[in-house]
């Protein structure tokens, strides 16, 4: 069943410089109770694809092809349509803790705040309801945290602060972005088990670059590279046999597997190189890859890759 | 030739930043105004603001906004009354503005002489400015330069505590850190490595201090405080309040409104370019560390 | 030449907080251990143990509570300001944040010219040409020379602050982080640049890193520190 089908996404910001293509053409499916990860390098559009799902971008930016959301497109939602779907249907827990969270109100009274705007409870109720959810995150003594403002909080506890706001109106799906960034390896350890726990039945976008995390809990695993997908599979299938030579460099990088580094750089996203946008950074590539964007092809079940070498 | 043009560029990019706010490029454009009004007061003004024609004439073809009670011209006064305020205004921001760095900087870098320099700082913030300004404009002869005085004995102490907040904060950035590694000099890092960086909150601070000291210079003026001998737009209203009969008949229309404007543009051109600049510098920076 | 490079003993910073009653953050307590000449030596602990601490407490970018440190035999906490400033070009430090470790302010090419003018009687032309030469070395383009630090991506300002870091030849350089705000394929470039840069430079290296499989990688020898203290070393897998 699926819950959210992104087709033929492309987000565009048009700059002083040129137009950034942030998303160019992704299709992404998310089935109900399924984690999909989306892995890949800094400034390749991750944070961007989320944004525009949730339709949280600037008005300048052109946002084109369609966000199926329970058989309705998002895109074509009025403003006051989609406020009931943020928060409500679908939640984005955002990139930076440190800068999401508002840090003159205590904690208690942001999470209220998004339960009361989207169900009608007196405020003592959505106090209650807000403790009731940082218990659920595991704060410890809830009902004293509740009370205090974001700086008394370490960086694990924001980010499960922040959790407690994405969960606070029990969405049917999340978004989360990097959740785990800047988080030293045993709290890191914690917040994803909690994130695993929380969306035992709800459906998560899990956007990250920490490889380690999108295997350990996603389902799914979609892979990005300059603005488009380039491998998409069963996370068991990706990293235990990655096809996209770009998949291949990004594990090889890890440090468990010898830190051998991708040469070059990721392109900008004004001009891409032509044909394959891999290629100039590709052990493999071939004369056809300079000349022809390759498309998706479906390599087995469930396991589609973006490269020459598979068609 | 290459870093020339990107010099160039930058300029660009940083005023197509600042006139994305639409306030600030209005309060620009009022800011010009009144500047080319002071700077070429003398040609474009219609006559000498202290020559004396038939009083109290209302306006006319000769004198578009009439003349005051002694025969003075109004419109060539408020020409001339730009001067005074614009170079009251500047010049206290400036100075203020240069011994608060100073200061600030010294105080931020060094624990030691901070904590002297915040114990004066806070003694001069804690005298009430209005009441103050007033007492010591009322024992002195009035003359632009104890204004000037007045002004910015009240002004550098909080441009030295705005500077120094931020030093503390740039002090600790790595790139200091970094510097210091080098075995720069503390001279060399506070000049190179921390000035800059506070330079575009300061800018922020000259400007509301500017609109600070329009709004003292006018009220010290209108209660009849400022300097006689140059007359600012305070000054205008002043000698127009004296006149008995201001608002029983018309002339408070040409004589008392139009300095009133003056000021309440020039300080709201200020705070203005003050809010787009500071808009423009906040998230630049911290646009920089992100990306 | 003395085979130990770095040495410090029983050192402590405690931090004060809380204006009536005192309370003591141990941020590094006690801690005593020594660096050869050459060596790499590890430090892996969960953030907020006190590894930044101790990284600047060895270069006296802060002063500590208590203890000794000896570098190349000469006790660093003898010396007066100018003593230190002397001898701080011979051991240099890498951040963790790139973009907070470069003045946003000043251009790659002066960022990077800035050690040699501070330090180097070389004309204004050699200076260039020797910043060139280090911006090869790190793999950057001579393009980039013009370019602020914000207008580059995070891998490329590290290589910038290793230019920087190199250019005058230090012994011994405490790396703290270097990597754990980079993306995995860019940590590999920068981490194999690095250890191209020991070899070539003879470096003596602290590495610091909350990932203890980036440290195995990187170290001759590992510790691992918690709440403030050493407590064991960690084996370097073959
Ligand atoms: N408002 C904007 N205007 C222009 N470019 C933008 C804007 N926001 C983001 N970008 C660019 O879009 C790209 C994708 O950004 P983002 O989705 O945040 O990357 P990430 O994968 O790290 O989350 C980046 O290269 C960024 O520079
Ligand atoms: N300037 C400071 N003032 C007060 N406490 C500090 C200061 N710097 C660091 N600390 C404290 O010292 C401890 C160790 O910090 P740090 O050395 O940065 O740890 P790490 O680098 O291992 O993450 C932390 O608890 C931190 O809060
Ligand atoms: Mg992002
Ligand atoms: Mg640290």
């Amino acid at each position: 069943m699926t819950l959210l089908k992104l087709k033929r996404l492309r987000t565009c910001f048009p700059t002083r410089d040129g137009l950034v293509k942030a998303v160019n053409t992704v299709d992404l499916e998310i089935g109900a109770n399924e984690i999909l990860g989306l892995i890949g390098e800094t400034g390749c559009g991750k944070s961007i694809l989320g944004m525009s799902i949730m339709r949280l971008l600037q008005p300048s930016t052109r946002i084109e092809g369609e966000i199926i959301y329970k058989g309705q497109d998002l895109l074509k939602l009025s403003e006051a349509e989609m406020r009931k779907i943020r928060g409500k249907e679908i939640a984005m827990i955002l990139q930076n803790p440190a800068t999401a969270l508002n840090p003159v109100l205590t904690v208690g009274d942001q999470i209220a705040e998004a339960i009361w705007l989207h169900q009608t409870m007196t405020k003592r109720e959505a106090r209650e309801k807000a403790i009731e959810v940082l218990r659920s995150v595991k704060i410890p003594s809830p009902e004293k945290m509740a009370n205090e403002c974001p700086h008394k909080f370490s960086g694990g506890m924001k980010e499960r602060a922040m959790i407690a706001i994405g969960l606070a109106c029990n969405p049917a799906l999340i978004i989360a972005d990097e959740p785990t960034r800047g988080l030293d390896a045993s709290t890191k350890e914690q917040i994803i088990k909690l994130m695993k726990e929380v969306t035992e039945e709800k459906s998560m976008l899990f956007i990250t670059h920490d490889l380690d995390a999108a295997a350990e809990i996603c389902d799914t695993v979609a892979v990005m590279y300059a603005g488009e997908l380039v491998e998409c599979a069963k996370t068991g299938d990706l990293f235990g046999k990655p096809l996209h030579p770009y998949t291949m460099g990004l594990l090889d990088s890890l440090p468990c597997r010898g830190l051998k580094p991708i040469r070059g750089m990721s392109p900008s996203l004004i001009d891409y190189p032509s044909g394959c946008r891999f290629h100039p950074r590709c052990d493999y590539a071939s004369a056809i890859c300079e000349k022809k964007h390759p498309e998706m092809v479906k390599v087995e079940d469930r396991h589609y890759v973006r490269c020459f070498m598979y068609l | 030739m290459t870093e020339k043009t990107i010099e160039l560029t930058d300029l660009r990019r940083l005023w197509d930043t600042y006139s994305e706010k639409r306030i600030g490029v209005i309060g620009l454009v009022i800011m010009l105004v009144f500047i080319v009004m002071a700077v070429f007061a003398p040609y474009i003004a219609p006559h000498d603001p202290y020559e004396l024609y038939n009083p109290m004439e209302p306006p006319g073809p000769d004198h578009l906004l009439g003349t005051n009670d002694i025969g003075q011209d109004i419109l060539s006064e408020l020409i001339y009354g730009a001067r005074v305020s614009l170079f009251i205004a500047f010049f206290v921001s400036i100075v203020s503005g240069l011994i608060g760095t100073i200061l600030g900087l010294l105080s931020g870098y060094y624990e030691h002489v901070g904590f002297f320099i915040m114990r004066i700082v806070d003694a001069f913030l804690a005298i009430p400015r209005l009441p103050l300004i007033i007492l010591i404009a009322a024992f002195m002869r009035p003359s632009i330069w104890n204004l000037v005085i007045i002004f910015t004995i009240l002004g550098w102490p909080i441009t030295t505590r705005i500077i120094r907040s931020e030093v503390l904060s740039l002090r600790t950035r790595n790139y200091v850190e970094a510097a210091r590694m080098l075995g720069a000099p503390d001279s060399y890092i506070m000049i190179k490595h921390i000035l800059p960086n506070v330079f575009p909150l300061l800018v922020v601070r000259l400007v509301v201090e500017a609109s600070h000291v329009i709004l003292a210079e006018s009220s010290l003026s209108f209660l009849g405080l400022g300097d006689p001998t140059a007359k600012s737009w305070g000054m205008i209203l002043h000698y127009a309040f004296m006149y008995p009969t201001i608002y029983i008949s018309d002339v408070w229309k040409w004589w008392m409104l139009p300095p009133g404007l003056c000021i309440v543009l020039t300080i709201l051109s200020l705070m203005f370019i003050g809010y787009a600049l500071e808009e423009l510098v906040n998230p630049r920076l911290r646009g920089m560390t992100q990306v | 030449m003395i085979e130990v490079e770095v040495e410090v003993r029983d050192l402590k910073k405690y931090y004060t907080s809380g204006v009536l009653k005192k309370r003591y953050i141990k941020a590094v307590d006690g801690v005593s251990f020594s660096i050869k000449r050459g060596e790499t030596l590890g430090l892996v602990g969960e953030s907020g143990c006190g590894k930044s601490t101790l990284g600047k407490l060895l270069l006296r970018l802060i002063d500590p509570t208590s203890g000794e440190i000896f570098f190349d035999g000469i006790n660093l906490l003898r010396l007066n300001r100018k003593e230190l400033r002397k001898i701080r070009p011979r051991m240099q430090m890498i951040f963790q944040d790139p973009y907070a470790s470069l003045n946003p302010r000043m251009k790659i090419g002066e960022c990077i010219a800035e050690p040699l003018k501070l330090q180097t009687d070389l004309t204004k032309r050699e200076i260039r040409e020797r910043v060139m030469e280090l911006i090869e070395t790190v793999g950057l383009n001579t393009e980039h020379v013009n370019r602020y630090p914000f207008q580059l991506s995070g891998g490329q300002n590290q290589r910038v602050v290793l230019a920087r870091v190199i250019a005058l030849n230090p012994e011994f350089i405490v790396a703290d982080e270097p990597t754990s705000a980079l993306d995995v394929s860019v940590q590999a470039q920068i981490l194999n640049l690095m250890k191209e840069m020991k070899e070539k430079f003879t470096l003596t290296v602290l590495f610091i890193s909350h990932d203890l499989e980036v440290v195995r990688h990187m170290s001759d020898r590992i510790l691992v520190m918690k709440a403030g203290k050493i407590c064991g070393e960690e084996p370097v897998k073959s």
